[in-house]
């Protein structure tokens, strides 16, 4: 980017107003570099403005052009440092925005999440649960037992797969689950169509070709909402031999469900739907690395679910969204917060489903401070350590 | 109109606009684009639309939108009744005679959108809360607002006399499709400074003194930056003014107790009302000059 001339060309020679227009095709690339969406329309426009004297003032040209090639709050907030940038050469903070170059991951827990297996990980966990997997039996109901030594994947607990070959065959079967998933859920959707009802301003527009004799009749449909689902899943450190798995799960859902959103938070929380939009898995996650930088230690879920509720939720939650928390329960925030985010929740979204890995583990009983407050407010509890569990879900959400 | 005119004849109608506003009616006018507002709820997306109704002395039609919404409601409909009131009252006379007689326009219901692209001189549509209407007819709206003409299969196509200034207005419990987001110029309305919010409660509450409006303006925006569930808005605040110039206030310090009665105005459910209490108010009072 530091290629472009500056805004000012008094001393080129050329015309003023024909330079710039050169240099527009050059802004076009950058803001798409940037995620804008910007097509020939839009630099034609932006051409009539140049023509009509708008190129006469840095700050009119921006806010003209701000108007027109940004079409999200996001895009809005962030037009200006890049107009700046471009056109008169001052610098932005992250110079990634403006080359669109995204920089390696570093941090550890990220890391992990791209090799999908964790190798660090685990120390992590142990901090952060310490004893767990040696903990005194204590027989709860209706919960899974997971780490059978039967040679069938479906049933082998994830953070017990070391074999890179064993990894990418169980991304690839959650893929597969959450295709699978999908076509059935919508099936039935399709199915269900019925109506009880008359219609009675359309039959009469549909008879009047029988001078209006109400011989066919019209019924009123009540027209089904497909099932969104909304997935937050927990990137925090002691999740990380899990996080691999679900992000590929995530993947498959996303690409595969026509209303899916996604979010995942460790400290704090990041919308990455448009990340996970990527074809190619490996790439996604890429892209995801980059977005879960900054992590810290720990898990606030109570402050992410903060954050959700306020700024996401009336845009994601419709009437028949089920919000899907992978998350092991373990808030090193505040708990009460996490239970008073969790009613808000609650109120808003038709059911919420927590999975929690460790759940299937051996003598595993939900006692941490977190999943405590949480508790009251989920609808479903489920162990999510193996793919047999992730399957055992798809019936529950078919009945939303 | 320039940009500049824009911005003078807004302030003679009434409405103070944020500096960037008056380019986005420019543009409008200038590329033939629909604007989309986007904004909190209150911050004054609709009143945009009027005062661009005022500003080019127009009609302003108003399509509020719903989930449901569909195209009988929108565009235009058949009015079966008389229809078939007249199929009866002419029973003797051939079926074409008929046919032209009940599809013609004296039969034809106009909705906001039809009646938008049928008027002498460009009116305001407004499309109020499009994130509330189906994709399904947001679609259809995208059709409509290319082409600007409507094909009606028993009367033929009718065809745009005048291109209405189209506003659209979203308060984002969707997400919007990118097509129609590209389609569109785009703002994003904010809450306004306290400069610009004490100006609009001077135009728009009569007999309230400066200093008043000012403190009005410097406690809401204290209020906005608390941790509340609904944030007030504009509307809000001239609620808020004018309770207090009812109650004939005159300065916000001396009325403490008025000030937190009729913090009603302002806060809508039940936990910010129980959040700002008469310590909080007390704080927040002492920051307003």
């Amino acid at each position: 980017m530091s290629a472009h001339a500056p805004f000012r060309v008094e001393n080129s020679g050329g015309d003023p107003d024909s330079l710039i227009a050169l240099r527009l095709a050059g802004f076009l690339a950058t803001l798409r570099d940037n995620g804008f969406a910007v097509g020939p329309g839009e630099g034609e426009d932006a051409a009539t403005l140049i023509a009509s004297g708008h190129a006469s003032h840095p700050a009119l040209l921006r806010s003209a052009f701000k108007h027109l090639f940004s079409s999200r709050k996001a895009e809005w907030d962030r037009f200006d440092g890049i107009f700046d940038a471009f056109w008169l050469g001052k610098r932005v903070r992250s110079r990634s925005m403006i080359a669109g170059a995204q920089k390696p991951a570093d941090s550890p827990s990220l890391k992990s999440l791209r090799d999908g297996r964790a190798e660090h990980g685990g120390t992590q966990a142990l901090d952060q649960a310490p004893s767990l997997d040696d903990a005194p039996e204590s027989g709860g109901e209706g919960r899974m037992e997971g780490a059978s030594q039967a040679e069938n994947l479906a049933d082998v607990d994830f953070r017990k797969l070391n074999d890179p070959e064993q990894v990418a065959q169980a991304h690839a079967a959650a893929a597969r689950l959450a295709k699978a998933m999908r076509t059935r859920l919508t099936r039935r959707n399709l199915a269900r169509h019925r109506g009880p009802q008359l219609d009675l301003r359309r039959t009469i527009h549909a008879n009047i070709s029988r001078g209006g004799v109400p011989i066919e009749l019209m019924r009123r449909r009540r027209k089904d909402k497909p099932l969104r689902l909304v997935v937050l899943l927990d990137a925090s450190g002691s999740m990380s031999l899990y996080t691999g798995v679900f992000v590929r799960f995530i993947h498959g859902v996303l690409d595969e469900f026509r209303e899916a959103e996604a979010f995942l938070f460790h400290t704090q929380l990041a919308h990455v739907s448009d990340a996970m939009a990527e074809r190619n898995p490996a790439r996604a996650l890429d892209r995801l690395a980059m977005m879960a930088q900054g992590a810290g230690g720990g898990t606030r879920i109570g402050l992410s679910l903060q954050t959700f509720n306020r700024w996401h939720a009336a845009r994601v939650i419709h009437s028949r969204t089920c919000v899907m928390i992978v998350s092991d329960g373990y808030e090193t925030g505040d708990a009460k917060l996490l239970g008073r985010e969790m009613a808000q929740l609650a109120k808003r979204c038709r059911r919420i489903v927590w999975l929690n890995p460790m759940m299937g583990w051996e003598g595993y009983t939900p006692d941490a401070a977190g999943i405590k407050a949480a508790l009251p407010h989920i609808d479903l509890y489920a162990p999510a350590h193996t793919l047999r569990s992730l399957q055992a879900l798809e019936p529950y959400l078919a009945r939303l | 109109m320039t940009r500049d005119e824009i911005a003078e004849r807004l302030a003679a109608v009434g409405y103070i606009a944020d500096g960037e506003l008056a380019t986005a009616l420019a543009l409008m006018q200038m590329l033939r684009r629909p604007l989309l507002l986007e904004g909190e709820a209150g911050v004054g997306k609709t009143e945009v639309a009027k005062a661009l109704a005022a500003l080019y002395e127009t009609e302003l039609i108003r399509l509020q939108c719903y989930e449901g919404l569909d195209q009988p409601a929108a565009l235009y409909e058949w009015n079966y009744q008389r229809q078939l009131l007249a199929i009866q009252a002419h029973q003797g006379q051939s079926g074409a005679d008929i046919e032209d007689r009940i599809f013609s326009e004296k039969y034809l219901l106009e909705r906001p959108l039809l009646a938008a692209i049928r008027r002498g001189a460009p009116p305001v549509l407004l499309i109020d809360e499009i994130d509330r209407a189906d994709d399904e007819f947001e679609a259809f709206l995208l059709e409509l607002l290319s082409d600007f003409q409507v094909s009606i299969p028993e009367l033929g196509t009718i065809v745009a006399t005048s291109i209405p200034y189209v506003v659209l207005t979203s308060n984002g419990t969707r997400e919007l499709s990118d097509a129609l987001r590209r389609r569109c110029l785009y703002h994003y309305v904010d809450y306004p400074e306290v400069d610009r919010e004490a100006r609009i409660i001077l135009a728009r509450i009569g007999g309230i003194g400066t200093s008043l409006a000012v403190q009005i303006a410097q406690m809401v925006d204290s209020i906005r930056k608390e941790d509340l569930r609904k944030v007030p808005g504009v509307a809000e605040t001239l609620d808020w003014a004018a309770a207090l110039v009812g109650l004939d206030v005159r300065d916000l310090h001396d009325a403490p107790e008025i000030v937190q009665e009729t913090l009603m105005c302002l806060l809508k459910t039940r936990e910010d009302k129980a959040r700002l209490t008469p310590e909080v108010t007390a704080r927040l009072l002492g920051k307003v000059a």
